[in-house]
């Protein structure tokens, strides 16, 4: 069978294998809770505030409080420098990461109120959007928000023919030979195993996209790990 | 869940500990908190550091890019200094377009460090009227114990001393990665600045954040280096308070020992 072009990772990685993790729970004594979740050299903070009164009062819901995710790159974690504040990519990644976790919180118990999500990068190299809702994940379970269950996420693809788990940079956008490079973010969550987030961007066969969601919940299990372990050895206390 | 209204009862005990020249954390008023500096916030920047006082924390990075140089410095490289008092750092910062703290903020850093030439602009210019670096410091607060000002005014300075000179190839008009050398700086320039607030009727320096909301009134100074002495380079008066003569002349002593006692710190710091 012909195997492609990509047969070794840059960085020595198996195909399979997910980039040093490091996770934290506690990092910022203000707030309600808050957690980092760093995979190679991507680094993501995520911070929970909430649930708090919700204005505009018309936005409020009387059945169920509600979530709000916002994601944001800081100026200083890319080469190119971003332009502070959101524009449309960061808006569309708030929005799904809003969807995949609402579907595993349940803020029944808070009425008319808001539970604030703030995902920020501080350097990123691929993965960000996953690395950012593995550290939101723990940031409300730090902040004690109803939880179903966790959430776990990983970004999953394929580099010419190979099928490889957390792209990095590289891998990626500046992979162009062959079949390119294919780039599916996915949130597995940690009980029943259903998909919470899903994203593709690229070329891939049905057999090959069943294959990498298989490497996705895998890979989803190691990282659980991590963040059990993170959530056992809060770093910080937070303020009153 | 944190309390954004200041109880009247915590006024007083803050007020009445003062008079006693002890505060709630057990610092005396002219103490600061504890200041932590690290690198290695962003490897994807020219810098990018964590600045901490207690537990007041700021991030600031650095990117060096290429621009047309305004018609009136010709031959100076610019500089723009932008800040954001993020929601995640204060249950009082609103997302979205910057409110007037992250717009007084960025004002005070960018002009202290501009009027200082603490940077020197002409060795930014590439050719003359046609190319020039543009140096960009973004500032991102992650927790706000009070006294941003001061803790993101340092990590700017810090932010400046470490970034590293991007390399331009002139052929294909880019920039290929950073050089070892850092960005030009006339390093005896150096200034920082210091914020006092009164409280009561005491003069307070590195505020917490329910000092800050209770204070009177808050006077930024920075101060610099003229052959040993401290020379003044910049102030600014915040909030509604009046300053008395009284008040002055203790901020002014107050501001020459915290000078001599930080400042070689501060150096190392900047210029690591």
């Amino acid at each position: 069978m012909d195997k492609g072009l990509y047969t070794k990772r840059e960085d020595g990685r198996k195909m399979a294998e997910v980039r040093p993790m490091n996770a934290k729970v506690g990092i910022v004594p203000s707030a309600d809770g808050s957690a980092s979740f760093e995979t190679g050299n991507t680094k993501a903070i995520a911070v929970v505030r909430g649930p708090r009164t919700l204005h505009p009062q018309h936005m409020q819901n009387a059945q169920t409080g509600i979530l709000r995710v916002s994601y944001g790159m800081m100026p200083f974690s890319v080469s190119d420098r971003i332009r502070p504040g959101p524009n449309r990519r960061s808006e569309e990644i708030s929005k799904v990461s809003e969807w995949a976790l609402s579907s595993v919180i349940d803020l029944r118990e808070f009425p008319n109120t808001v539970v604030d999500v703030f995902i920020q990068i501080p350097q990123a190299d691929a993965g960000t959007r996953v690395a950012g809702l593995n550290a939101a994940a723990l940031a409300l379970a730090h902040a004690g928000i109803p939880m179903k269950e966790m959430i776990s996420a990983i970004g999953v693809g394929k580099i010419d023919k190979t099928l490889v788990v957390d792209l990095d940079k590289y891998e990626d956008s500046e992979y162009h030979d062959g079949e390119g490079s294919t780039d599916i973010p996915v949130v597995v969550t940690s009980r029943t195993k259903e998909i919470a987030l899903l994203q593709l961007d690229g070329k891939i066969s049905i057999p090959e996209f069943k294959e990498t969601i298989e490497m996705a919940k895998k890979a989803c299990g190691d990282i659980l790990k991590v963040q059990m372990d993170a959530l056992k050895n809060v770093t910080e206390e937070q303020d009153e | 869940m944190s309390n954004t209204i200041m109880p009247n009862l915590q006024k007083e005990k803050i007020e009445s500990s003062l008079v006693e020249n002890k505060r709630l954390d057990g610092r005396t008023a002219v103490d600061y908190r504890d200041i932590i500096v690290e690198d290695g916030v962003s490897k994807n920047a020219a810098s990018a550091v964590r600045v901490k006082f207690g537990k007041t924390e700021v991030l600031a990075g650095v990117h060096l890019a290429l621009a047309t140089p305004y018609p009136d410095s010709a031959d100076e490289g610019t500089f723009m200094t932008s800040a954001e008092l993020h929601p995640m750092a204060s249950q009082e910062f609103d997302i979205g377009r910057p409110g007037i703290n992250s717009v007084e903020l960025a004002r005070v850093i960018d002009r202290g460090i501009r009027e200082s030439g603490f940077i020197d602009f002409k060795k930014l210019c590439i050719k003359k009227g046609e190319k020039v670096w543009q140096v960009f410091v973004d500032i991102f607060t992650i927790n706000d114990d009070g006294n941003l000002l001061d803790v993101a005014g340092l990590a700017a300075l810090v932010a400046l001393g470490r970034a590293r000179m991007p390399i331009y190839n002139e052929e294909e008009d880019k920039i290929d990665g950073f050089s070892e050398e850092g960005i030009p700086l006339n390093k005896d320039v150096l200034s920082f600045s210091m914020t006092f607030h009164k409280i009561g009727n005491v003069i307070v320096a590195d505020v917490g954040k329910e000092e800050e909301a209770v204070s009177k009134f808050r006077l930024t100074i920075a101060v610099g280096n003229n052959k040993g002495e401290p020379r003044i380079t910049a102030m600014q008066k915040g909030k509604a308070g009046t300053i008395n003569s009284e008040d002055m002349e203790i901020i002014l002593k107050l501001a020459e020992d915290k000078w001599k006692e930080l400042f070689p710190k501060i150096k190392e710091y900047v210029f690591k």
